[in-house]
Order: structure tokens, then C-alpha cells, then sequence
């Protein structure tokens, strides 16, 4: 007997794959950008080239007397910005991050270079585990590259509109990925992510000595800095649109197919 | 309005309760030790990729930086040091000793007179920030080589002149490193005595420091006293290996 039109079923959408690296790449990336921020606090400021020039950086978050009080302030470029309690002086202290974006909330770069090397190396695993399977599943082929007019600027247009109007895929349609999804996750996978380990190893003395180009490649070491930086800061965006889709597609049945792998689906409902 | 309050002030709690159950892991013992294992496998994969005699990158004349910051002590007030500085390092020897088969003390101007590499390099400090010098110095390799290294031997020590944490035992105090006999015997791995083409400024460690250029600011040693070969560390200041090793940083700093 098949079920009634109305009636839910649960289709298998994650593979135990995908939905295990997802999540210990969630932990991850979270450990690393916290342990992160606060190995940037050791040294609040960025620049281009191979070396720093202390008088010229492109960012940097400071602290400064005015009056009988301190204010913090953050420069970008030839701009500088108040931020008080959040950037460069916050909790009646000189910091870069606030105590509540860094791992530890003290301020110790031991400890937050701990946190984030022994992260590197799960995030690095996982990042392995991931392509291996998507590569030889075929995840990557079946589920992330574009198919044949996906890409044409007509359906780019018209996905666009949906999504600006926030019309989801529904019922059967929303097994698979849309392509401004696939390429969202596509520029993550294959180009954020990588870019974050490259540039991480850029800065590493050590496998500078092996491998000079690879600082080079991004335009020496105070670069990769900066790029690593970005980068990071594009994650968190990708992380926030990331999470609004999810809630504005109906979070319950996403969250159960990222953690159970089932996703519901009533057959029947128009996409 | 209400639900609002409560609920930013909900997230607060949460967030403070994450806050101090982060501070709290990040305190625990076994949390540290399961942590500090990543050392390891980075000296390894680093030691596996990277061959023993890499050279550090090396760099044009004109890119030497104007403004290379000094870190750590930058004038120690250290009454012996004062008096060396006074004198001109005129009474300085450097003194090699421990498991090695015949101890010196030399001078400056015997230094001087050993194997030598010039090299321009790039300082990259823990802190993040990095900048380009010249150094000159006598190659460490050889130096040992001609106090002949005992078989038990597979660590150097550098003992400085400079406390830089006055608040605790002068043994726990006085700033000191260590590096492995791949890194001692590395080409690059020079005692130098001379920075931009100029004998070493106080603040960058006259009159002598380490320079082990794949490796982070801190293993670079300033103001050099005594070199040790030693079988072991754990004896050695706080058994670490080094005056920021003994307080949490990584002895392997090739990342």
C-alpha cells in the first residue's frame, strides 16, 4: 500500500559521512576561530608583503587615552573607527578581540596557539576525510557540480529571485542542492577552507624553509596573515547566510537530515 | 520588551557560562596535555616534508627592515651583564661545556676568527609580526664539532645572561633555550655577532645571540653565556627546555 498524498515519508538525504565531518568540521572551525582571534590579539594589526612595518599597517586595533577615559579604536586603510568595548580596548583592558571571541577569554597566546594547532590537525583530517569520500562516493559529482544549465545566467537569475524572495525548494525538489547553494558550498569546500590551510602553513618558518613559494604565492608572509585573516572572516559570513537558510527553509528538517541523515518529504508538494 | 530583555540576558548567561567553562577546559591539566600532543606531530610532519638541510629564505639587501623590533628583555638590568656591557665585553667568554669532550671559553675576537656564514633572513615572532635582517656569526656546527660532542649528547643548551621574569627563582628566571642536533648542525644555524653589517645592539642581545631561522623569535636566544650539550632537559630550568617553553609555549616553534 502506498501512503496518502498528504502523508510524510523520510528520504535518506546525508550520507554518515557528509553529516560526520560536517559536524566535527562545526567544532573545529568554532575552536579555531576563537583560538584564532586570540593569537591575533598577541599582535592586533595586518600587512601586506613579507615583513611588518610597524608604522604602516592596514589594520590595526589600538587603544587610546582621551580625557581621564580610554577608547579603542580600529583602523582600516586611511580610516579610523571608535570601538570601544569591542575592538581595541574592552573590559577595562588593551585587546584586540573582547574576551568573549577568543579561546581562552584570558589573554594567553600559549594556550590559544594549543587550542589552535591541536584543531588544525582535526580540521586538516576531516577536511581529508571529506574529499576522499566526496571524490570516490561521488558526494562531489552527484551532489555539488553543476549540471548541464545550472549555470546559464537565465536559471542564475531565476534562483536569485527565489532565494531574494525566500522561496525554497519544497517536497522532492529539495533533495537536491540549488546551484547558488552548490556554489556556495563549492567555494567553501574547494576554495575557503584549502585557502586556510595554505595560508596557515605560510606562516610556519618551518615549512617556509621547505616550501618558499608557498608564502610567496600570496605575496609573502605578512600577506598570507592578512589573507588567512580574510579569509576567516569570510567563513563567519558564510557560517551566518548558511544558518539563515537553514532556519528560513525550516530548520527542524534540515538539523534532523544533517544529524539523522532523514530528510521528510510530502510527496505530492509542488517545488 | 520583556521577552527581549530576558532573552538578551539569557544569551549573556549562556555566553558567560561558555566563557568560563572554555577558561575552565583550557586550565585542566589533561585537557592541556591531550592539546600540547599536537606539538609532536607537527615536528614530525614538519621533519618528514621539510629535508634536515633546507635552507631558511634568503633575501635581497634592500629588503632588510628599518625597524626591527627587539622582544623580551631589551636592557637587562642584570649587575654581571651591566658590568660586561661597561667593559666592552672585554672579560665576555662564551663557555661550551657539558657532555662534550673538551670544554671552552672563548672571546669575541676568537669567535671571530671561526667558520662563518652571513645571511639575510626573516625574523617571524610569535606575536605574528615579522621583519628582515643581516646576521653574522660563527656556525655552530663546527663549533661543536671542535669541542667534540659526546654519543649521549642530543640537545644544546643556550644559557642567557638576561632575567627576564625577576618574580621567581633566578633559576626559573633567567631566560634560557634549547634546540636538537638537527637544528644545531643545520648550515643556517649561526652564534651571531653582528647585525646589519654593525656588531649586535644591546636590545637584539650583545654580544652574541642564536639565530635557528626555521624556527619562531623566542628559540632565537640573546645575550649568550654558556652553550651545554645535554642528554636530557628535565633537569634544566622548569624541564621544559626553554624560558617560554616553561610557560606553555612549544618547545619544536616551527609553526
Amino acid at each position: 500500500m502506498s501512503p496518502a498524498p498528504s502523508a510524510r515519508v523520510f528520504v535518506a538525504r546525508h550520507s554518515l559521512v557528509v553529516r560526520l565531518t560536517h559536524w566535527t568540521n562545526v567544532a573545529a572551525l568554532l575552536v579555531l576561530l576563537l583560538s584564532g582571534l586570540q593569537i591575533f590579539n598577541a599582535h592586533p594589526a595586518l600587512y601586506w608583503g613579507d615583513v611588518s612595518v610597524f608604522d604602516r599597517p592596514w589594520v590595526a586595533m589600538f587603544a587610546a587615552e582621551r580625557g581621564e577615559t580610554a577608547v579603542g579604536l580600529t583602523k582600516i586603510g586611511p580610516w579610523t573607527f571608535e570601538t570601544t568595548g569591542v575592538l581595541g580596548f574592552s573590559d577595562n583592558q588593551v585587546r584586540g578581540f573582547p574576551a568573549w571571541a577568543t579561546l581562552p577569554g584570558y589573554r594567553s597566546l600559549a594556550d590559544g596557539r594549543r587550542w589552535h594547532f591541536f584543531f588544525a590537525w582535526l580540521f586538516v583530517l576531516n577536511g581529508l576525510v571529506y574529499w576522499s569520500a566526496a571524490l570516490v562516493g561521488g558526494h562531489l559529482r552527484r551532489d555539488l557540480l553543476p549540471r548541464r544549465g545550472e549555470l546559464s545566467p537565465r536559471h542564475l537569475a531565476a534562483e536569485a529571485a527565489a532565494h531574494a524572495r525566500l522561496r525554497f525548494a519544497k517536497g522532492e525538489a529539495a533533495l537536491g542542492y540549488n546551484t547558488l547553494q552548490k556554489l556556495a558550498y563549492l567555494a567553501v569546500i574547494a576554495g575557503l577552507l584549502p585557502l586556510m590551510v595554505l595560508t596557515g602553513l605560510s606562516m610556519s618558518p618551518g615549512v617556509n624553509a621547505g616550501l618558499p613559494w608557498l608564502p610567496e604565492l600570496f605575496g609573502g608572509r605578512q600577506s598570507a596573515r592578512t589573507i588567512h585573516f580574510l579569509s576567516a572572516g569570510l567563513i563567519v559570513l558564510f557560517v551566518v547566510v548558511h544558518l539563515l537558510m537553514v532556519a528560513a527553509a525550516g530548520p527542524a528538517n534540515s538539523l534532523r537530515a544533517m544529524i539523522t541523515g532523514k530528510f521528510a518529504v510530502t510527496p505530492g508538494d509542488a517545488s | 520588551m520583556n521577552r527581549r530583555r530576558w532573552l538578551t540576558g539569557a544569551a549573556a548567561g549562556a555566553l558567560g557560562a561558555m566563557l568560563t567553562a572554555c577558561n575552565r577546559l583550557t586550565a585542566n591539566a589533561g585537557v592541556q596535555q591531550t592539546l600540547a600532543r599536537a606539538e609532536g606531530l607537527t615536528r614530525r610532519a614538519q621533519r618528514l616534508v621539510v629535508d634536515r638541510k633546507a635552507l631558511a629564505q634568503e633575501f635581497a639587501a634592500a629588503e632588510i627592515s628599518r625597524d626591527f623590533r627587539a622582544n623580551g628583555s631589551i636592557s637587562p638590568g642584570d649587575p654581571d651583564y651591566r658590568a660586561l656591557v661597561e667593559s666592552g665585553f672585554a672579560d665576555w667568554r662564551l663557555v661550551i661545556d657539558g657532555l662534550v669532550e673538551r670544554p671552552m671559553a672563548l672571546s669575541l675576537a676568537q669567535l671571530r676568527s671561526q667558520p662563518a656564514r652571513t645571511q639575510i633572513t626573516r625574523h617571524d615572532c610569535v606575536e605574528g609580526w615579522s621583519a628582515i635582517g643581516k646576521w653574522s656569526g660563527a656556525r655552530l656546527g663546527p663549533l661543536l664539532d671542535k669541542a667534540g660532542l659526546k654519543p649521549q649528547a642530543r640537545y644544546i643548551v643556550f644559557h642567557c645572561a638576561d632575567t627576564l621574569d625577576p618574580n621567581v627563582s633566578p633559576a626559573l628566571g633567567r631566560y634560557y633555550e634549547s634546540i636538537d642536533l638537527i637544528d644545531a648542525y643545520h648550515p643556517q644555524t649561526i652564534l651571531a655577532y653582528d647585525m646589519n653589517d654593525a656588531p649586535l645592539a644591546v636590545k637584539h642581545g650583545a654580544p652574541l645571540r642564536l639565530r635557528v631561522e626555521r624556527q619562531l623569535g623566542y628559540k632565537h636566544a640573546k645575550y649568550l653565556m654558556r652553550l651545554e650539550a645535554v642528554a636530557d632537559l628535565a633537569g634544566i630550568g622548569g624541564g621544559q627546555g626553554g624560558f617560554w617553553e616553561d610557560r606553555g609555549y612549544e618547545w619544536y616553534a616551527g609553526i
